[in-house]
């Protein structure tokens, strides 16, 4: 059967062909899909766990009890779970366990670009590189076959391109295998990693890299194409692709297994091509390591080591080096004019809209009217902020977020501030999914060393950033199952917060008051801030319009950067087809002139 | 034929993804190669969407190189400008002649270009352009939600596939009950450019 699949679908299917029982996640862009596809399918176990760690711990666990398991993250989920991904990489497995990593070069949606091929050196495991969704499809069987005989996790690593691209794919078969019976069998040297069975472990872990190594050399996806001998190519994933393009008639290595590597094929290779060229995205992984092998090899020098590549930029930088002609044809012409940007930004009826506004005003952030703007630096409240769609309130007209760092931050880096002393108030704002995340610990910890912090829990009831992912605040399981929901309020004053203030996002006067009290309070304090996300409500059964008499242009109602509101030649109005109506309604509680009312949907088409 | 590019682009919530989709699969079901990629940024509304699908014998790259699209799709006319550098020298341009203005432009930071800017922007590179009113008829049609499919069928005449795989498409992407809107949506949309006076 052929099919149109985006590479995350594939791993998907080729993980469930395979035979994968138990499938964990945490939601992060690009490799929340893989879970998602694998949750379909009713006869394996898919989880959205807590945070990659515990997704990591989880499918550790039923490798051990002897079922594949499969672990899918992005690449800086790899941090969240690193710590027990290396002590799987010493332990055993039992059991086949591939973790699916998705990197994102150009940043596409993360807060940095690290390369985690590097993770497979560190933790000495084979490392596969899909380079279109067929071969995303074929390698899960590889994958789970390597980690069984080797006793190893086995690093499916992607990027955006490959888990968001679609191509097609040859589909082998229908089914999943039959589920084993599992079970666990007493090996403490294996599976208890006391030092004194953790230093047993290393010299079988050099021994299977040496293992693992030869069988690089036999992995079929490691292929040879030859071309002109002029130009000898090795590269893996994606830009495997985008060479092709640029260099149709050179040889080609293609390395579908990038750790560890093939040293006999490589130094075969090179000893066959006049020139040799490695072409890779981001750190110079396999450059670097090609080169310890003693082979002369060149290809960060001139191509770029940040960023996604493409076809043009590979282009560009051969032609630098003299590996292409210069083009002697006129270049298109430069249409870099200057164009409005279009930033994503918060939804018409999003629950943050209210509480940005509200700190941005409090805060003194944006510029309501242009004679007293004031800087950021000038504000009184310094507001950390964490990762989700709420990190948009960093944008104008906010500008209502100070700092992001990675997953569960915002309340550790408002508490360090606090104890320099500084004179500013500390507000932490986090998701709810993301306090759950990582804020819990960060949370005892400020409650332990008596922050006097605000803690703004942002409960949108859902994983909105991702795709709208459920997990333990919702009660409902990945797999679309009733589950036992964690109470927030009930989890913040369990750790020992006693201002606990819960209020409604739409409701612009309690908003105002709760950040208010809260920031005067002498104790730390948290404020939950519940509204379902705009895209999962439905919307209201009126619109909002503006009274074009009584409005005055103050441009008050703009500064909720609701794409709703918009500038007319001569007035301001409300588009109907946006707006959230009587759902929302936060323009009306704004608005200086009682300006904005409610129409029902049908009577404002017409006014429009 | 052989190759085909083809830029969709829009913005969050109008259907880019869907309509690039079904393009990607209805080529596959006639039997070529497709590789689709899509590119989102952070957001899941609001923001520039774009979504590249290349068709042929062999696709390797998943992504189009700037000047060789062959066809470029707006939903919305200042993302026409935008992604005009795709389009090859003598491309063709489909643009839903409908204004999104981003928030720079409502609160007054930004100015939105005019028609005649637009214009001479996607004039640079092809003089086969193609305003269409996708969002008036998408509304008439009493659904909105159809631009993407009305905006499919206007440019599927330019696309060596027979309108019975279209149609199989589009009726295995959407739900039975929005089905027959939408053909008659993609239906219009052909109905159009067929009447439209490219250039």
């Amino acid at each position: 059967m052929i099919k149109l699949l985006s590479g995350n679908e594939a791993l998907a299917m080729g993980a469930y062909h395979a035979g994968v029982k138990v499938a964990t996640a945490y939601p992060g862009t690009p490799s929340t899909e893989i879970l998602e596809s694998l949750a379909r399918h009713d006869d394996i176990y898919a989880e959205w766990s807590t945070n990659e760690k515990v997704a990591m711990e989880v499918a550790m666990g039923a490798a051990f009890a002897g079922i594949r398991s499969l672990v899918s993250l992005k690449q800086v989920g790899l941090n969240v779970a690193s710590d027990p991904f290396m002590a799987a990489s010493t332990m055993a497995v039992n059991a086949g366990i591939v973790i699916a990593c998705a990197d994102d070069p150009g940043i596409h949606s993360s807060q940095n670009e690290q390369d985690d091929r590097h993770y497979a050196k560190l933790a000495k495991v084979p490392m596969l590189e899909p380079s279109d969704s067929q071969e995303a499809y074929e390698f899960m069987s590889y994958a789970f076959d390597i980690s069984e005989r080797f006793d190893i996790p086995t690093l499916m690593l992607t990027t955006t391109r490959i888990s968001h691209s679609k191509s097609v794919v040859q589909v082998r078969q229908e089914q999943t295998p039959p589920a084993k019976q599992a079970d666990f069998h007493y090996d403490v040297e294996k599976y208890v990693m006391l030092p004194v069975y953790a230093q047993l472990r290393y010299s079988l872990i050099e021994e299977r890299l040496t293992k693992l190594a030869a069988f690089a050399e036999t992995f079929p996806f490691n292929q040879v194409s030859w071309g002109e001998r002029h130009l000898g190519i090795i590269t893996s994933g994606v830009a495997y692709q985008y060479a092709r393009e640029v260099f149709p008639q050179a040889s080609f290595l293609k390395l579908g297994m990038t750790y560890p590597l093939p040293k006999n094929l490589l130094l075969n290779f090179a000893a066959q091509v006049h020139r040799l060229l490695v072409i890779e995205e981001l750190d110079p992984f396999l450059q670097e390591n090609i080169q310890a092998l003693g082979i002369k090899v060149t290809g960060k020098e001139f191509i770029p080591r940040t960023g996604e590549l493409n076809v043009d930029i590979i282009e560009k930088a051969s032609r630098s080096v003299g590996l292409l002609p210069e083009i002697s044809s006129q270049p298109l012409k430069d249409m870099s004019i200057k164009l409005p940007k279009r930033p994503p930004q918060l939804c018409p009826g999003c629950p943050h809209t209210g509480i940005f506004f509200t700190l941005s005003t409090l805060g003194k952030r944006s510029s309501l009217t242009k004679s007293q703007v004031k800087t950021a630096k000038e504000s009184p409240l310094v507001i950390t902020g964490d990762i989700g769609c709420y990190t948009l309130g960093t944008y104008s007209p906010f500008n209502a977020m100070d700092t992001c760092a990675c997953m569960g931050a915002s309340i550790g880096n408002a508490l360090g501030m606090e104890k320099t002393g500084i004179a500013k108030k500390l507000i932490a704002v986090i998701g709810d999914s993301t306090f759950m995340h990582s804020g819990i610990t960060g949370l005892v910890n400020a409650v332990y060393s008596e922050g006097q912090i605000t803690i703004v829990i942002l409960d949108n009831r859902t994983t909105a950033m991702t795709g709208h992912q459920d997990h333990p605040g919702t009660g409902i399981s990945a797999q679309g199952k009733k589950t036992r929901a964690i109470d927030l309020e009930q989890l913040v004053r369990g750790i020992g917060v006693s201002d606990v203030r819960v209020v409604d996002a739409f409701n612009m006067k309690q908003l105002r008051n709760a950040v208010r009290g809260a920031v005067d309070s002498t104790e730390l304090s948290v404020i939950i801030v519940r509204g379902t996300c705009a895209m999962l409500a439905p919307k209201g059964s009126a619109s909002m319009v503006i009274d074009a008499e009584k409005c005055n242009l103050c441009g008050i109602c703009l500064q909720l950067g609701c794409s709703a509101i918009q500038r007319g030649k001569k007035q301001l109005y409300i588009d109907s087809a946006l707006c959230a109506g009587d759902r929302c309604t936060i323009c009306q509680q704004i608005c200086p002139r009682q300006a904005i009312h409610l129409k029902s949907r049908v009577e404002s088409v017409k006014l429009l | 034929m052989k190759k085909l590019d083809i830029l969709v682009v829009g913005v969050g919530g109008q259907g880019v993804i869907l309509a690039s989709d079904i393009i990607g699969e209805t080529a596959l079901s006639a039997q070529y190669d497709v590789k689709k990629a899509d590119t989102l940024g952070m957001a899941q509304r609001g923001g520039s969407v774009i979504s590249h699908v290349r068709i042929g014998r062999q696709v390797y790259s998943p992504l189009i190189k700037k000047g060789e699209a062959d066809i470029l799709i707006a939903f919305e006319k200042l993302e026409a400008a935008r992604w005009n550098d795709y389009l090859q020298p003598g491309g063709v341009v489909i643009v839903n002649n409908h204004a999104l203005p981003p928030s720079s432009v409502n609160v007054g930071n930004e100015q939105y270009l005019n028609d005649q800017e637009i214009t001479s922007i996607l004039k640079q590179r092809t003089d086969r352009i193609c305003f269409i009113n996708g969002t008036r008829h998408a509304r008439e049609l009493g659904n909105i939600r159809t631009l993407n499919i009305f905006m499919l069928g206007s440019a599927s005449i330019f696309m060596p596939i027979e309108i019975q795989a279209w149609e199989d498409s589009i009726c295995r992407h959407l739900s039975p009950n929005i089905c027959q809107i939408n053909i008659v949506a993609f239906r219009k949309g052909r109905e159009e450019m067929r009447n439209a006076h490219l250039g």
